[in-house]
């Protein structure tokens, strides 16, 4: 027997960044809005405080910010032919969980994708031919433009108050920033942060190359900031306790430090922790939400009706929930057709570490998430593919997020792994080490795709997501292609040894290594109900008073790390919301 | 190998003694006694001699000494994994939800798989430890005649080599997965805040260089390429000794 609470105006499912957004967007029309969160409570005083957030056993291995999988995880095979077993202990990526979600534990490299990024199966068309696109990728364009999209890119840096060095404002170029940039409008609201040694190192190289390297765009305030909610932010000092922990200090953009405190001024929004809210609800027709229900702290059933629902939980979770609804037809792999649960795509890394003898000190426990100098040459369009085979590309970096010596202790391969042999590597390779990374795009498939599960369920007895997820030649080719790359610089660095980490054309993906948590599509807009959920508001095709935000609407991933386009879409659509949706309520763009 | 001198205990020593004060003289035997000698410069006086295991029995416990102390040594790089506390640290982990797998999923049906899909044994760590433990020691009796912390260190070194490598393996538990398990939690308790019970002189961020909880940074950011001038401090506020 399920509780029924009354009708509200608007129901948000999930309160990590696009979550608490889109309250804080919608509190000022005066509407009822009840938020949900599956997770419980949280603030940067006293859940992050220092010194006790700076432990990282308890928050960067046993992993107390995030979703327990014991509670729900998802399922991964590697084709349609597999068996999918449940991903069971954390490794290569990492859904938050609780109040600010994913937006806690980020890093903070906040990037807006290039043009070529939004129209990438066009742009590929008309560079290459539409021959160049595999038959089996499913590679879309955006539903916007660049320019539709730049003042919400503007709006969350100020949010953030990211720290910067811009390449491109209002079309006049600036040394120092990506040159591959497209135009601004403003500058980033604070200076660059400061670099680390094996930046500069990387820097010089990549230059005496003809690169042109950039410090990475952050969501760390670098100055002091008063962000447009009226929410002063701390300024940042290089902790080297960014991702997997919450920020102390008020300097790394989350909910927790730049939408709750202008939150408190409005009372006509409830936030509801441990909230699990089972599915989206819907009338017979099956084309109107009438709300959600949940599972409440006390484990009983509640029924919340609502006249518009938004699905602002991570990106797995919202095509999951989609699933769990029955809205939208789910994809078929075998015929193609339907699209809940279809573009799914992950990112692409490769690495190389570079060792030193102990006359250089990288001192790399000194850091933020977003330390680090990026070169975008080999990056989507940046560079011409005609001749290598590949659509897409990878940003090439020396990025240090932290020194912390349970995980970020990089020893070379030939290191013995216990005895005394251990403590001579783990002593002469700590502050003498640092890396190259690559972050790669990865294009959408056929056969790469998000379902339920006919086996394995949750805590509360729902089919866990199942993922069907490999690595294809067109990725293993591009990241090959960027491994010799990356190799030139760390050559031209000189370290005394470097050991290359880019995966052969027969990896498979690996569950177990960290890589990003950056999982996108299952539920993509486009401007074509048959092949996306979503129209460019993120409003649901099939059920006009559902929005869907984040990741699982990217077509297809890019390079970057995706919370840049994620919470300028969610600003976006909640702009339509007020200004186009609540005059007359239904779909904003006609099919 | 020096001998030692009767009156001069080794504080790492003094603690292997004391722990093992618990344990029924005629089950302890000598060999690890004597086969704990080992150069000590530096007095590990943040490590308690007194604390009794929660989870681990005292069989189990000579062991998790005997295997901790040969995955991190006392050496002339300084504490090893026993005297700076490992394994309480352990001992510790495997009474709280991680110990019992409660932040893994563990639902099943379990199916073996390729490597590449993760983790898909149905045992928590707790589990993985007392298992391994007693194939282990099994093994070495039958082999030997003795358990593992019986004994010398040469023994217990290619025991725990082979386990490593896949080649000594168990019906009740994968030998690999066993030493995963153990090398895994010793780091962990070597590297990890003192508050979780190991690294109790804070010598391996001393060894390596890590200032700890002090999180605070804008001057090593200005000055690139600098040795670090502070040691080590804890969440707690303990320094390196």
């Amino acid at each position: 027997m399920s509780i029924k609470k009354d009708a509200v105006d608007i129901v948000i499912v999930g309160f990590g960044w696009t979550g608490s957004l889109m309250a804080r967007e919608l509190a000022e029309t005066g509407l009822n809005i009840v938020a949900l969160e599956r997770g419980e409570a949280r603030d940067t005083w006293p859940d992050f405080a220092y010194p006790r957030i700076a432990d990282e056993l308890t928050y960067g291995i046993r992993l107390k910010l995030f979703q327990n999988p014991s509670k729900e995880t998802v399922t991964v095979r590697h084709t349609q032919s597999d068996t999918a077993l449940p991903y069971r202990r954390f490794g290569s990526f990492l859904p938050g969980d609780g109040v600010g979600g994913a937006g806690v534990h980020w890093n903070g490299m906040l990037w807006r994708p290039l043009e070529a990024d939004l129209k990438m199966r066009s742009t590929v068309i008309e560079k290459y031919g539409a021959d160049f696109i595999p038959a089996d990728m499913t590679v879309q364009d955006y539903p916007f433009t660049y320019e539709e999209m730049e003042p919400f890119f503007d709006k969350f840096e100020k949010i953030c108050g990211a720290a910067g060095q811009a390449g491109n404002v209002q079309g006049q170029k600036l040394d120092g920033g990506n040159p591959f940039e497209a135009p601004r409008q403003n500058p980033y609201p604070t200076k660059p942060l400061k670099q680390q040694y094996a930046g500069m190192l990387f820097s010089k190289a990549a230059k005496e190359l003809g690169y042109h390297p950039f410090p990475v765009p952050a969501a760390n305030c670098s100055e002091p900031w008063t962000n447009p909610y009226g929410v002063q932010l701390g300024v940042c000092n290089y902790c080297g306790f960014c991702e997997r922990f919450g920020c102390f200090n008020y300097s790394k953009g989350s909910p927790q430090s730049c939408v709750l405190p202008a939150l408190r001024a409005y009372n006509n929004i409830e936030l509801r922790t441990h909230a699990h809210v089972l599915r989206v609800n819907t009338d017979a027709s099956g084309t109107r939400a009438t709300g959600v229900t949940y599972i409440d702290h006390d484990g009983q059933e509640v029924e919340q009706p609502a006249s518009l629902v938004v699905l602002s939980a991570f990106q797995l979770h919202n095509v999951r929930l989609l699933l769990l609804s029955k809205i939208g037809k789910p994809y078929n792999p075998a015929t193609g057709e339907g699209v809940v649960g279809r573009n799914y795509a992950y990112q692409m890394n490769g690495g190389i570490s570079l060792f030193f003898k102990d006359d250089k000190y990288f001192n790399p426990f000194a850091a933020t998430g977003t330390t680090g100098m990026y070169l975008d040459e080999f990056n989507a369009e940046n560079f011409d593919h005609s001749q290598l085979g590949f659509i897409g590309g990878a940003t090439i970096s020396a990025t240090t997020t932290g020194g912390r010596p349970i995980q970020q202790m990089t020893l070379p391969a030939s290191a013995p792994k216990w005895g005394t042999g251990w403590k001579k590597a783990i002593k002469n390779n700590y502050l003498h080490s640092m890396s190259i990374g690559s972050s790669g795009s990865v294009m959408p498939y056929k056969q790469c795709y998000l379902d339920l599960d006919p086996t394995y369920k949750d805590l509360h007895g729902q089919p866990l997501l199942r993922m069907t997820f490999d690595w294809q030649p067109n990725e293993l080719k591009m990241t090959n292609f960027i491994g010799t790359k990356a190799e030139e610089i760390a050559r031209l660095i000189g370290p005394d040894h470097y050991e290359m980490q880019f995966k052969g054309m027969d990896a498979h993906y690996d569950v177990r290594p960290y890589q990003s948590t950056h999982t996108t599509g299952g539920a993509v807009m486009g401007d074509n109900p048959a092949t996306s959920v979503v129209n460019k508001y993120l409003q649901s095709w099939d059920v006009p008073n559902l929005f869907v935000l984040g990741a699982c609407c990217f077509p297809q991933n890019l390079a970057y790390n995706p919370t840049g386009i994620v919470c300028a879409t969610a600003l976006f659509a909640a702009h339509a919301i007020r200004t186009q949706y609540l005059a007359n309520p239904g779909p904003l763009v006609q099919a | 190998m020096s001998k030692e001198k009767p009156c001069v205990v080794p504080p790492r020593r003094r603690f292997l003694q004391q722990s093992l004060a618990l344990i029924p003289a005629v089950a302890a035997g000598g060999s690890l006694l004597s086969a704990a000698a080992g150069a000590q410069t530096s007095a590990p006086e943040g490590v308690s001699a007194h604390y009794v295991p929660t989870f681990f029995n005292n069989d189990e416990w000579r062991f998790v000494l005997a295997a901790v102390d040969r995955l991190i040594p006392q050496d002339e790089l300084g504490p090893g994994a026993v005297s700076e506390g490992v394994p309480v640290f352990i001992d510790k982990q495997m009474e709280l939800p991680y110990g019992y797998g409660h932040l893994w999923y563990m639902q099943g049906p379990f199916a073996s798989a390729v490597p590449e899909l993760g983790y898909q044994s149905n045992l928590a760590p707790r589990d993985t430890w007392r298992r391994g433990i007693s194939a282990t020691n099994a093994w070495c009796n039958d082999k030997h005649g003795k358990v593992f912390a019986d004994l010398t260190h040469a023994q217990q070194e290619e025991i725990l080599t082979q386990l490593e490598k896949g080649k000594l393996d168990f019906p009740q538990v994968s030998g690999a997965l066993f030493f995963t398990q153990m090398l895994e939690n010793t780091k962990e308790g070597y590297l990890a805040d003192p508050l979780h019970g190991g690294n109790q002189t804070l010598a391996s961020w001393k060894l390596i260089g890590f200032p700890g909880a002090r999180a605070d940074y804008p001057q090593v950011m200005d000055h690139p390429n600098q040795p670090y001038p502070l040691g080590p401090v804890s969440i707690s506020g303990k320094r390196s000794v």
